[in-house]
């Protein structure tokens, strides 16, 4: 580039703006702007905020809950009266849907790992499907608790 | 082999031959937070109550002390493997990288070796 002349660089980006001129009616792929919306990415971005959640507040409630017990009725109690308030519930019942929809979509990449269900139409379906399991469960189990 | 991009300079070099490595333990783990998380979430849920004398009495039996102990081990180091993905993504600065992981790794062995030492002190009745 350097050692190139003025005229020659004239040249060069005279024909580089004709390119570009032409281009705009040009499919575009998907790059860093230029995407929308699908069930793949959104289960892909579920994947990681549930996991980091559960690393972060689930692992972090488990230890908790271990060293609660393991000090004696009196911490344990400090834990379960926390737990049992409203806002308790609100962090049990997100960590529940975190656990099982990170589960459910762990278990497709499981799928997806054995190079199976990437044809668009049972990606999207089990995309689909993954979020609404988790939603199924968590409620599953929070009734059986709540209302046994 | 160029110099400009990063791509550029790592083309042509072939396998890291560490990748496969993080990726395997990351499903060997994931299959032991599955079949231990579920293990847990059920028992939980099929104790009578959720008192201390309860769940004490059936923390410190044998099978239920060693399968929470290999559920921290499992859950901390998906957790610790996950984390590092999240850290390689999002902090890109050499220092900074070097600085965070240091810190994961602190914090996931501190946290497994406190869970398991909770659960030794509660199986040998303390």
């Amino acid at each position: 580039m350097g050692k190139r002349n003025g005229a020659h660089r004239f040249v060069q980006l005279s024909k580089g703006n004709a390119h570009m001129a032409g281009a705009t009616n040009r499919p575009l792929s998907p790059h860093m702007s230029i995407w929308r919306w699908g069930p793949a990415m959104a289960v892909s971005i579920l994947h990681r905020i549930t996991g980091d959640g559960l690393a972060f507040v689930g692992l972090g409630v488990l230890l908790w809950w271990l060293g609660a017990l393991a000090g004696g009725p009196e911490s344990y109690a400090t834990f379960a009266a926390c737990a049992g308030t409203w806002y308790g519930k609100v962090v049990l019942i997100g960590l529940t849907w975190a656990f099982f929809n990170h589960m459910a979509s762990g278990l497709r990449h499981f799928v997806l790992d054995i190079g199976a269900g990437f044809e668009l139409k049972s990606n999207a379906f089990w995309s689909v499907v993954t979020p609404i399991v988790a939603v199924v469960l968590t409620g599953a189990v929070w009734a059986w608790l709540l209302l046994r | 082999m160029g110099n400009g991009t990063e791509l550029g300079r790592v083309r042509g070099l072939g396998s890291a031959h560490s990748g496969a490595h993080h990726w395997l333990l990351q499903r060997f783990t994931a299959i032991g937070n599955l079949i231990l998380g579920l293990w847990l979430l059920l028992s939980l849920i099929h104790l009578p109550d959720m008192q201390f004398a309860t769940v004490h009495e059936w923390i410190a039996r044998p099978i239920p002390a060693v399968a929470l102990g290999l559920f921290v081990l499992s859950t901390f180091w998906h957790a610790r493997l996950g984390l590092q993905v999240l850290v390689e993504d999002y902090v890109h600065d050499g220092a900074n990288r070097f600085a965070v992981m240091a810190l994961l790794n602190l914090a996931a062995f501190a946290g497994a070796a406190f869970g398991l030492l909770c659960i030794v002190r509660l199986a040998l009745g303390a």
